[in-house]
């Protein structure tokens, strides 16, 4: 079925043919080739069907703006939707399917929609799926969302890796056409570090589909020599395969490199694509324009491409787009084209200009048959065009139909900082405005040059401005010589007479000219509002070829002009990039870093099952041979610390080192209670409140010094505390003598609790080092040394309630001094316990964690309104005396113990006086922790109960309707077990 | 955004924690007020009241990633643009100078 409509020339590798499938026939092309250009090389049209009327499409552009050519590459989980066949480089074996169709791309039954598409204008959603409300999600949107779609995913997980990376440039030049090329030279002949940066396989940019000499080259000659001399420069580097998407703040740009799209799968690199930030102090965007269609009936067909285009497949891809080409123009661009598939020996029927005349028309060729102010009335030919219909009414016959509206300068990136471009009316397009992101310039037809030489010279004079910027010493102007051709067009938006016809606007999704009436027919005036209502431009091409033809037949409804109409703008990505690019390497595991605390690998070998703390992994039970629930783990851990000794990694607890002169006086502002007295070798509690007087977090810290303190943190609180203590002390006191350094990865330490701790410990400590009860009693702290000679630190505070200590040694030393511990522990019965464990003790000791100090609790709500010291200033000091937050019928943390001991009491239950509705009018507080005690062999909690602290005895409802729990409980004190501490003091 | 550190140079934002208006740094003197419900509706206004302008901004990040430096940045909410970067304990010893 298919021809070789291969013409000579052309920049494709002919010793290098390819095999490739296009939804399962096999064909050939060559290296060189996109998908695109190898489809068209074997006469094939029909490689689509549209968004919504699903009607047939062909290829219309030759680059990154097209709107209908999408493809689905590659097969299984590797496949790539929503491809544009215009940009995809074919590769040896290459899969293409085309989109979007039920059956088969020739006979799509969901074409059904076009028969329909009175009923699919503008706005069908709002005005049609309006009820049942119920409808929307369970039946409307999932047909619709099958109706008119773009191609799916696998639904496997991707299996490509993406990488990030990072560049710096003096210069960035975006685009590598004539202009972009010309900066680079120059800027790397004047010595400044130059990224090149451009989307195509080939730089040349628009160069490479015409024909032209640059200083006496072909424009292929003056590419190459010129690429030659940017490669031997060590500061300049090329970067082909890759599109700069965004503009962001100072000098920053988002750069996506293409690495193995253009591979077959053997050859692919691991990296697929890599997502570049550089960072540039001068950009110059030489961006080019992108040809723009005009809307007549039916303008839609496969063959119906943009002139621009059908010259770059013959120039550069060797392809005639057809047997019999009209041309189609109301600028001379249009013309140039028809020249060029002259010389290039394709059939030129007719060329159409609706201009009466002009100055390009006189030196046409005799063998072109010039059609001079005349326009199109129809097409004819569902999937390719066969014939083109005047309104002169001659027919002429044609299985290709090449049209140029003019060229809109490709000023995306212009607008990410909210940049308007601005309305010309020579090139009959928006040019950029001035306002453009800080340290970007602008060379080439970007900015509405229409001649080689202008684009040039463009480039010396943005080359000699970075230059300048920077400090640098201006280059002299070169003497250029290339093409300085005026350039003419005479605006044409729309042809036909007859205005029932239906003339598309933006191909990818599906908004024609009628749309755009209707849309303002009823009311949507504005560009924003047009933009959103019909859907134009809002595809994932952003309009890039249809946008400027929509407003300007907005204007002609609205009778304004396109400079009053006014514009939209665009954002970052220029072009679609994959969700994987922006994550990089950070997916599955890698997503965060993971924190591993020093006994890791010990908790590993010995059963611990792990809980996510912050970052942190930290062993919440160790489970033992017969264990078959984690309470009985749990249970045993608890037993065995209260009757021998328990051993529990802790170094997960920010610790912050702080010294200076000033040391006592900087603890002593960000805690509440007092620590002016604090002797040195002593530890003490200290309570933390944000300035809005709220408790923030606790901990203890020991001062180890005259001027040396070691403070802890809660785990979750470790990032945020430090943070909070380095502002008070540079933005509040800047004047003390202090400096913090955190250290909690550079410590280990275990807790060690139980009656038998001491005698643990003993085994360990150096001769001399005396930690009797008379000699280090409890809250001493101090300097040590363990193990023949390893320093250590060594706290006497127990949050178990027992005879505890906490020992640190650098962390190196920690996973060998938990196995020595463990060892040497075996005879007194040692046993490591985790989180779970760690919180059971906590709770029966009534001591508050992270559930109590959520944020909303204040220091008289926890009980500890007397640690507030009046005599000194600290953070949150006046805040702390709000009358909300110490009112005496306020919620005090309490105990909580249910009437029947096996009746466990839900986390998160709220208190209701027993026979009162479980109303929130009727709430008195709630449950905050939760736990069995096996010590009490019973259920206990701890809770905030309004004026809890003189309700002792009273029996109330722990009441959770959500999980149907409802326990009768007596509020007790919080201190469970041994509430005298007699056993931290043994 | 790029970040110029008063004592390190160029810096990515994304080293930078943010913390807000850089009017924190003002925190009322307890021992000043003359009226314990003055020196509420001080701190009040201080823990509470936030400037939000869109337009030029004086706000604090933190260099977490770095030098654990707090900022005092002026920047152009609107435009990113940078006006000025010192370091907050600069501008907390100016500031007290100037109202001694």
């Amino acid at each position: 079925m298919s021809r070789s409509m291969r013409i000579k020339g052309g920049l494709i590798d002919r010793s290098a043919p390819l095999n490739f499938s296009f939804n399962g026939h096999d064909y050939h092309g060559y290296a060189g080739d996109t998908v695109a250009s190898a489809l068209l090389a074997n006469d094939v049209h029909l490689v689509a069907r549209s968004f919504k009327y699903h009607r047939p499409r062909g290829i219309l552009t030759s680059g990154a703006e097209e709107p209908n050519a999408l493809m689905t590459i590659g097969a299984g989980d590797d496949a790539d939707p929503n491809t544009r066949a215009t940009i995809a480089e074919l590769y040896d074996n290459m899969i293409v399917k085309s989109q979007n169709h039920v059956g088969s791309l020739n006979f799509d039954l969901m074409a059904i929609n076009d028969w329909l598409s009175p009923f699919l204008s503008a706005g069908f959603y709002y005005k049609t799926f309006m009820w049942p409300a119920a409808f929307w999600e369970k039946f409307y949107e999932p047909v619709i969302r099958r109706a008119a779609g773009l191609g799916a995913l696998s639904g496997n997980e991707d299996p490509s890796l993406y990488d990030k990376g990072y560049r710096h440039a003096d210069l960035l030049v975006i685009g590598g056409g004539v202009s972009g090329l010309m900066s680079a030279l120059l800027a790397g002949r004047a010595g400044l570090r130059v990224i090149l940066a451009d989307e195509d396989f080939r730089f040349g940019g628009n160069a490479l589909a015409m024909n032209g000499d640059i200083d006496g080259k072909s424009y292929a000659d003056w590419i190459n020599d010129t690429l030659d001399e940017l490669a031997h420069f060590p500061h300049v580097t090329l970067m082909p395969r890759s599109t700069v998407f965004g503009v962001f703040d100072h000098g920053t740009y988002g750069v996506l490199e293409n690495l193995s799209d253009h591979l077959p799968k053997q050859d692919k690199p691991p990296y697929r694509q890599i997502m570049w930030k550089i960072m540039a102090k001068r950009a110059i965007l030489a961006s080019g324009a992108l040809e723009r269609p005009v809307a007549f009936a039916d303008n839609d067909r496969p063959g119906i491409m943009l002139s621009g285009a059908v010259r770059e497949y013959a120039n550069r891809y060797a392809v005639a787009t057809g047997n019999n080409v009209a041309i189609m123009t109301n600028n001379d661009s249009g013309i140039d084209t028809a020249i060029d598939l002259l010389q290039a020996g394709v059939n030129v029927t007719a060329l159409i200009d609706s201009r009466a005349s002009a100055e390009s028309h006189q030196n046409l060729p005799k063998d072109i048959r010039l059609i001079a102010g005349d326009t199109i009335a129809r097409t004819s030919g569902r999937k390719r065009i066969r014939s083109v219909t005047l309104e002169s009414g001659a027919k002429i016959s044609a299985d290709c139909l090449a049209v140029s509206g003019g060229w809109s300068p490709a000023l995306h990136l212009t607008c990410h900082h909210r940049g308007r471009p601005v309305w010309n009316d020579d090139i009959v397009g928006f040019v950029p405005g001035g306002d453009l992101p800080p340290g970007l310039l602008l060379a080439g037809s970007v900015t509405g040059a229409m001649s080689t030489k202008a684009c040039l010279d463009q480039a010396v004079t943005a080359v000699n401005t970075a230059l300048k910027d920077l400090g640098k010493k201006t280059i002299s102007k070169p003497k250029i010589s290339a093409e300085d051709k005026a350039y003419h067009i005479s605006p044409l938006w729309q042809m036909g007479s007859n205005p029932k016809a239906r003339k598309f606007v933006d191909l990818q999704n599906d908004v024609s000219s009628k749309d755009i009436k209707l849309a303002h027919q009823e009311g949507y005036r504005s560009v924003e509002h047009l933009k959103r209502y019909t859907t134009m431009g809002m595809a994932t091409d952003q309009g890039k070829t249809s946008n400027v033809l929509g407003l300007a037949i907005m204007a002609e409804q609205s009778g304004r002009s396109i400079a009053d109409t006014g514009t939209t703008i665009f954002r970052p990505p220029y072009t679609p990039v994959p969700i994987g690019a922006f994550a990089g390497r950070s997916r599955g595991k890698a997503f965060r870093p993971i924190r591993l605390a020093p006994s890791h690998q010990w908790a590993k070998e010995h059963n611990a099952d792990f809980v996510e703390a912050g970052a942190w992994l930290r062993a919440q039970w160790f489970t033992r041979k017969g264990e078959t629930h984690w309470r009985q783990s749990v249970d045993r851990e608890v037993l065995a610390t209260r009757s021998a000794v328990g051993i529990c990694d802790v170094s997960t607890l920010g610790k912050i080192d702080i010294q200076g002169r000033d040391a006592t006086a900087f603890v002593n502002l960000v805690y509440a209670n007092g620590f002016a007295k604090l002797p040195v070798g002593k530890t003490r509690y200290g309570l933390m409140l944000r300035e809005d007087g709220f408790v923030m977090d606790d901990g203890t810290t020991a001062r180890l010094g005259d001027n040396h303190y070691v403070m802890t943190t809660t785990t979750a609180n470790a990032v945020l505390v430090y943070r909070h203590l380095e502002f008070c002390r540079q933005g509040i006191w800047p004047d003390l003598d202090v400096q913090l350094i955190s250290t909690t990865e550079q410590y280990a330490q275990y807790a060690i609790a139980g009656p038998e701790a001491r005698q643990l410990l003993n085994k360990i400590v150096d001769n001399g080092v005396d930690i009797s009860d008379a000699a280090f009693p409890f809250m001493a702290c101090g300097e040590i040394s363990i193990c023949n000679g390893i320093k250590a630190r060594l706290f006497r505070i127990s949050f178990s309630g027992e005879l505890a200590y906490e020992l640190a040694v650098p962390a190196r030393y920690g996973d060998a001094l938990i196995r020595l511990l463990m060892d040497i522990g075996q005879p007194l019965g040692i046993t490591p316990y985790g989180t779970e464990a760690l919180g059971v003790m906590r709770i029966e000791k009534g001591h508050p964690a992270g559930n109590e100090l959520n944020g909303q609790t204040s220091a008289h709500h926890l009980g500890m309104g007397r640690m507030l010291n009046p005599n000194k200033d600290f953070i949150g000091k006046v805040m702390a005396m709000r009358p909300e937050l110490t009112r005496d019928d306020g919620v005090r943390l309490v105990g909580l113990k249910p009437v029947d001991p096996n009746h466990a009491i839900s986390a998160g239950a709220h208190i209701v006086a027993i026979g009162a509705a479980t109303t929130s009018a009727n709430d008195q507080g709630w449950v905050s922790s939760v736990a069995w005690s096996p010590m009490m062999q019973t259920s206990i909690a701890l809770g905030f109960v309004t004026s809890g602290n003189t309700r002792y005895g009273e029996v109330v409802r722990a009441a959770d309707p959500l999980r149907g729990n409802d326990v009768e409980v007596e509020i007790v004190s919080p201190h469970f077990f041994d509430p005298e501490g007699r056993r931290l003091h043994g | 955004m790029i970040i110029q550190h008063p004592l390190l140079g160029a810096r990515d934002a994304a080293e930078f924690t943010y913390l807000g208006d850089a009017s924190m740094l003002m925190r009322p003197d307890p021992a000043s007020a003359s009226h314990p419900d003055k020196l509420m509706t001080a701190f009040h206004d201080y823990v509470h009241l936030r400037d939000n302008p869109a337009g030029i901004h004086k706000e604090l990040w933190f260099h977490e990633q770095g030098d654990r430096s707090w900022l005092v940045v002026t920047r152009n909410v609107s435009t990113h643009e940078i006006i000025s970067v010192e370091l907050a304990s600069d501008v907390k010893k100016a500031s007290k100078r100037k109202s001694k």
